[in-house]
C-alpha cells in the first residue's frame, strides 16, 4: 500500500512536458506502480485536453487535410498493441535507464556499504540509483535544492517517516534528516535531485566529488 | 445537464477510426482539432511552418495509434493533447520524457459505454469550470501547459477541481485490473 505520493506540481510539469528528464523518469517510475497518480495523471491531462479544445483555431495552410491523408495512406489504424510489462522490480522506464532490471545495475560503492549508480540524464538535475544495507544509516544529510527518493525495495524510515516500496519521499531545503534502511533486505531506491547533495560530517564531504552528484 | 455534443461527437468519430478506418471520421476530426493544435504549438514556442508541419504530424500519429484510445479514460480532446505535447518535446528538444508502463492490457471486452460517457461528461464540466476560472488563474495554467512556466511557477497553478475526474478515471483503472487477473 503506497502511502507517500507525488505532488500536484509535480504531477503538473510532468503533463505539461516541462520537467527535467531526472525527474521524468522517476515520475514514470512511480505511476508505473501507483495507479492513484495515474489517475491524478490523467487528471492533469484532461486540463491539457480542455485548454487544446477551447484554443482559437489558427487556419492550417490550404491542402493540410490531403497532405496529412498523404501521410498516412495506404495504412490502416494500428491495432491495440498487447502489453505485459515483464515481472520484476524494476518498471519499465527505469528498466530502459538501467539496460535492465536489478541485476544488470553497475553498483559502485560509496563507503558504509552504501553503493551507488548515477543514471545517464540531461542535464538540470541527475538521477541515481542507491543500496543500502539493511540496517544501515545514509549519512546525515540535508539538500540545497529538491531531492525526491522513491523506494523499489525494502524501506527505510527517518524523522519524517516510513517509506516503503512505492512511496515517494520529497526533500527540500528545510528538511535534514537521517535515512537508515530497515533490518532485512538491501533498501534500492532511485533519488533523483536538482542540486548536488550536501553532506554535514566532514569524511562524506571529502567523499562528495567521488560520488559525483 | 446535457453532454456536450461536440465531445461525444468527436468520441464516436475516434471510434469510428479506430474500428472502421473512417477516413470521413478523421477529415472531421482534423477540421476541429488541427487549427487547434496549431494554435497551442505556436503558443508553446513553435513557428507557424513548424506548427503547420507538426499539427499535420500529431494528427498522423492520431490515426495510426487510434487503436489505443480508451474512451473511459480519456476525452479525444485529452488523448491529442497527449500526443501532441510528445511531439512538441521533440520539435523543440526539450529534455527526454520517459513514460510509464503501459497497463498489462490485451484484448478485451469493449469499454462499458456508461462510463464512457461519464468521463467525456466530466470532462465537460472540467472544461467549464476552467472557463469559469478567475483569469488571472487560468492565464497562470495555460503559461504551466504552453511549456512557460518554471517548476517553482508550477507550484502556483495548482490547485484545480480535479477530484471527481480523477475518481472517474481511478475506477476505470481499477476495472481494467480486475478484467486482467
Amino acid at each position: 500500500m503506497i502511502r507517500h505520493h507525488l505532488s500536484d506540481a509535480l504531477l503538473t510539469g510532468y503533463s505539461a512536458g516541462t520537467l527535467p528528464e531526472a525527474f521524468s523518469l522517476l515520475v514514470a517510475t512511480h505511476v508505473s506502480l501507483c495507479d492513484e497518480c495515474r489517475a491524478r495523471l490523467a487528471a492533469q491531462d484532461a486540463v491539457g485536453g480542455a485548454l487544446l479544445d477551447r484554443q482559437e483555431a489558427v487556419p492550417m495552410a490550404e491542402g493540410a487535410l490531403t497532405a496529412t491523408l498523404a501521410r498516412i495512406t495506404g495504412t490502416a489504424p494500428e491495432a491495440r498493441p498487447v502489453s505485459r510489462p515483464a515481472p520484476g522490480l524494476f518498471p519499465e522506464p527505469l528498466r530502459a535507464y538501467v539496460g535492465g532490471d536489478a541485476e544488470a545495475v553497475r553498483w559502485r560503492p560509496v563507503g558504509g556499504g552504501v553503493r551507488q549508480a548515477i543514471l545517464p540524464t540531461a542535464s538540470g538535475a541527475s538521477a541515481r540509483l542507491l543500496y543500502i544495507p539493511g540496517g544501515t544509516a545514509v549519512p546525515d544529510h540535508g539538500h540545497r535544492g529538491t531531492e525526491l527518493t522513491l523506494v523499489l525495495q525494502g524501506a527505510f524510515r527517518d524523522e519524517t517517516d516510513r517509506f516503503a516500496r512505492g512511496d515517494v519521499e520529497t526533500a527540500d531545503e528545510a528538511l535534514e534528516h537521517t535515512p537508515i534502511a530497515e533490518a532485512g533486505d538491501p533498501c534500492i531506491c532511485l533519488a533523483v535531485t536538482d542540486a548536488p547533495l550536501r553532506f554535514n560530517g566532514l569524511i562524506p564531504r571529502l567523499l562528495q566529488p567521488f560520488l559525483k552528484i | 445537464m446535457t453532454i456536450d455534443d461536440d465531445g461525444a461527437r468527436h468520441c464516436a468519430q475516434m471510434l469510428a477510426v479506430a474500428r472502421h478506418a473512417d477516413q470521413a471520421a478523421f477529415a472531421a476530426l482534423f477540421a476541429h482539432f488541427a487549427p487547434r493544435l496549431k494554435a497551442f504549438l505556436m503558443k508553446s514556442g513553435a513557428t507557424a511552418a513548424q506548427a503547420e508541419d507538426c499539427a499535420q504530424d500529431v494528427m498522423a500519429t492520431v490515426w495510426r495509434k487510434a487503436g489505443q484510445f480508451d474512451p473511459a479514460r480519456a476525452s479525444v480532446a485529452t488523448w491529442i493533447f497527449t500526443i501532441a505535447r510528445n511531439r512538441r518535446i521533440d520539435l523543440l528538444r526539450r529534455d527526454r520524457r520517459p513514460e510509464p508502463e503501459d497497463l498489462p492490457w490485451g484484448p478485451e471486452p469493449e469499454p462499458d459505454q456508461a462510463d464512457a460517457l461519464a468521463l467525456q461528461q466530466d470532462s465537460q464540466r472540467l472544461g467549464e469550470a476552467l472557463a469559469q476560472l478567475p483569469e488571472e488563474q487560468r492565464a497562470l495554467i495555460e503559461r504551466a501547459y504552453f511549456g512557460d512556466l518554471s517548476h517553482s511557477e508550477i507550484a502556483a497553478a495548482t490547485g484545480l477541481p480535479l477530484g471527481t475526474i480523477k475518481s472517474r478515471i481511478r475506477l476505470a483503472l481499477e476495472k481494467l485490473r480486475q478484467k486482467l487477473t
